[in-house]
């Protein structure tokens, strides 16, 4: 077993609203990644994957509140920092985070340069522009990027480009962790497979340790990372390599989401799709029984009532369903 | 296969009654240097019942082309037919005649309702436009249900509610509905999954499936998604800087491409049964 890279233990963070409810985003949810690997995450709209990537980093602003569970990055806990702490020895070089949309959120008007400056500076003051200069010019010419990048503004650039640049500028400090939210959902199949490259190439240079990637696009999913993790009402429901979630989903809500793949290949045509009538429950007041209960087809009273523990079987894979994984995968093959 | 699945892999539309066609249809921005082609030269013919997906990657003309077919814009050259006749919306009055028989939905089901139009109005001014209005109030509750039952939506749970209290699934759902009470001739759908987990867009799917097997709706399917054209459609469009590049049935254009683009889309979307080869991806070449 590789090093362990980021853990995540029991963490739980919920939103308090305008109307002082708190909204239980992320739920009881642990995980590990190690030196080298991939981990991702798909999950209906509103599962809490994006708060799941805020929460980790540690980075704790109104309304989102850290609850408890650790967050330990290479052997460091750094649940509980606070804020000013966490941007000044976490944001950048411990933890890169690419938020969804990112691209979308540079400010326009400010050279890319400028924002390499940000990030190098909040960890060491006192680098003079030339050293980061310099540093940059090296790195983007690395990953492909013109070095005229640097002397651009956001607006100037294509989306592909401003998504793999706004990577670049997070990753200039050589991060443990990468966390990318979506980060080429809104992107031209050729742009995204730029981005994807680059990724990757991040990855094999060493220039990030681990990465954390969130999308609802499977087929993506199955081709970057080495493991899937599914996500559910605040809680993950299963977890595999990315091979035995595509092909061998155990909890039914994976088994609905993972047939439900649509890529342009012979036979796919005619598939019927996993879809799944109703909606999933409400984070203010979460069932005490399996939250996936009332739309699956194959409960019982017993699943709306029983607390569901995360139950390992196989090779380190994880679900969570009072039903045994040989019980399951025999309803699925009678269908 | 179901009958369903054997119909869509199979029917042939060419002898099918026409919609909507277009002949030389060309849409140019600005003039001199700042001229752009957005739309230039397409001809098509989309066949009543037929279920036909736009595909190119951004920028290519699929939304300019969409205002003209919905008549929100007009084309600076060519022509658009409806039902086999030149389409006249030249006055207010025929342009709303036209827009009777059409209806679109968009990405973000959010901006398609009245704010300050409670739920249950939406359904029930669907009702009046269909010519629905001396219905009895059970009549009208009852098509209202029907519709909500149709797309997995409780009405009794709607009532009273605004549009944006529903989550953006319901609210898609109730977009859906919306179509099942106005049964129009056309459906003009611009990615209204493109922000969703598969399994929701599985749901709408299959029920925009089910609408079109239902009314024998035309729908028109505008996406830069290649593989969800393939599952859904009767036949596909491919579109390159504003051009059809290729265009037939799904199986032909998506399991025997021809043309070159159409080669490259498919081989740059990443798939679960063939490796996505990354190796001749050149992160310099994109400057
Ligand atoms: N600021 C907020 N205040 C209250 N609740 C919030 C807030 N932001 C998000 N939520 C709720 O938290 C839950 C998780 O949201 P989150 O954005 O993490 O979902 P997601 O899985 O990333 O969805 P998507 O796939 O749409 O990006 C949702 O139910 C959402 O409504
Ligand atoms: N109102 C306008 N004025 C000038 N140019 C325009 C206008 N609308 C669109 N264009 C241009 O026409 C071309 C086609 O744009 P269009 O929005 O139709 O593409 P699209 O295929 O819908 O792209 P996307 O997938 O990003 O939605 C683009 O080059 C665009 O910049
Ligand atoms: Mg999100
Ligand atoms: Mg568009």
């Amino acid at each position: 077993m590789g090093k362990v890279m980021l853990e995540v233990r029991n963490l739980k963070t919920k939103y308090v609203t305008r109307f002082h409810e708190d909204v239980y985003a992320v739920d009881g949810v642990s995980f590990k990644i190690e030196e080298g690997k991939s981990l991702g995450i798909a999950g209906e709209s509103g599962c809490g994957k994006s708060t799941l990537a805020l929460s980790m980093m540690g980075y704790y602003f109104p309304p989102l509140h850290y609850m408890s569970g650790d967050i330990i990055i290479d052997g460091k806990n750094i649940s509980g920092l606070d804020p000013d702490e966490v941007r000044k020895t976490i944001l950048g070089t411990e933890i890169a985070y690419i938020p969804q949309a990112a691209m979308n959120a540079l400010n326009p008007t400010q050279k890319i340069i400028r924002f390499i400056e940000d990030v190098v500076r909040a960890h060491q003051p006192k680098k003079d522009k030339k050293e980061i200069r310099a540093m940059a010019e090296q790195r983007f010419a690395e990953l492909g990027l013109q070095p005229g990048t640097l002397d651009k503004h956001a607006v100037e650039l294509s989306g592909g480009m401003k998504q793999r640049t706004v990577i670049a500028v997070s990753t200039i400090l050589n991060p443990k962790v990468l966390i990318a939210d979506e980060p080429s959902s809104a992107l031209d199949v050729t742009s995204q497979k730029m981005v994807i490259k680059m990724m990757r190439e991040l990855m094999e240079k060493g220039y990030i340790k681990s990465m954390l990637f969130i999308t609802h696009e499977l087929p993506l999913l199955y081709n970057v990372t080495d493991d899937i993790m599914v996500m559910y009402a605040g809680q993950i429901v299963e977890k595999g390599t990315a091979k035995e979630m595509v092909f061998d989903p155990v909890h039914p809500y994976s088994h609905g989401l993972m047939g439900s793949i649509l890529v342009p290949e012979e036979g796919t045509r005619g598939q019927k799709l996993g879809a799944i009538p109703g909606a999933p429950p409400n984070l203010k007041k979460p069932p005490n029984g399996c939250r996936f209960a009332e739309r699956c087809k194959y409960a019982t009273a017993d699943c709306r009532y029983t607390s569901i523990p995360e139950k390992p079987f196989g090779d380190g894979r994880m679900y969570r369903c009072l039903k045994g994984v040989d019980e399951l995968k025999e309803v699925y093959s009678g269908e | 296969m179901s009958e369903m699945e054997k119909a869509r892999a199979q029917t042939d539309f060419s002898d099918k009654p026409l919609c909507l066609s277009g002949r030389g249809v060309t849409k140019v921005f600005g003039f001199g240097d700042k001229k752009t082609v957005a739309v230039d030269h397409v001809d098509f013919d989309f066949h009543e019942g037929e279920f036909v997906s736009i595909v190119g990657e951004s920028g290519s003309g699929k939304t300019t082309l969409s205002k003209m077919l919905l008549g929100l814009s007009n084309q600076t050259e060519g022509e658009i037919l409806f039902q086999g006749k030149p389409r006249d919306i030249g006055t207010g009055r025929k342009k709303r005649e036209y827009w009777k028989g059409i209806q679109a939905i968009f990405q973000d089901p959010f901006s398609s309702f009245n704010t300050f139009q409670k739920v249950d109005a939406v359904l029930l001014d669907c009702i009046n436009m269909r010519g629905g209005k001396h219905l009895s109030k059970q009549e009208k509750t009852d098509m209202m249900t029907e519709a909500c039952n149709f797309v997995n939506l409780k009405f009794a749970e709607l009532t009273n509610k605004y549009p944006f209290e529903l989550s953006g699934g319901q609210m898609q759902r109730l977009m859906i509905a919306r179509i099942f009470l106005l049964k129009p001739k056309i459906l003009l759908a611009d990615e209204p999954t493109s922000m969703v987990d598969a399994c929701s867009r599985a749901t709408i799917l299959d029920m925009l499936l089910n609408l079109r097997d239902e009314t024998g709706m035309t729908v028109i399917f505008i996406t830069h998604d290649i593989g969800l054209a393939y599952y859904i459609s009767d036949t596909v469009y491919i579109m390159e800087h504003g051009k059809f590049v290729e265009f037939g049935k799904a199986d032909e254009v998506i399991l025997e491409p021809k043309a070159a683009y159409t080669k490259r889309l498919i081989s740059d979307v990443p798939k679960i049964h063939e490796e996505w080869d990354l190796s001749t991806v050149d992160l310099k070449q994109d400057a």
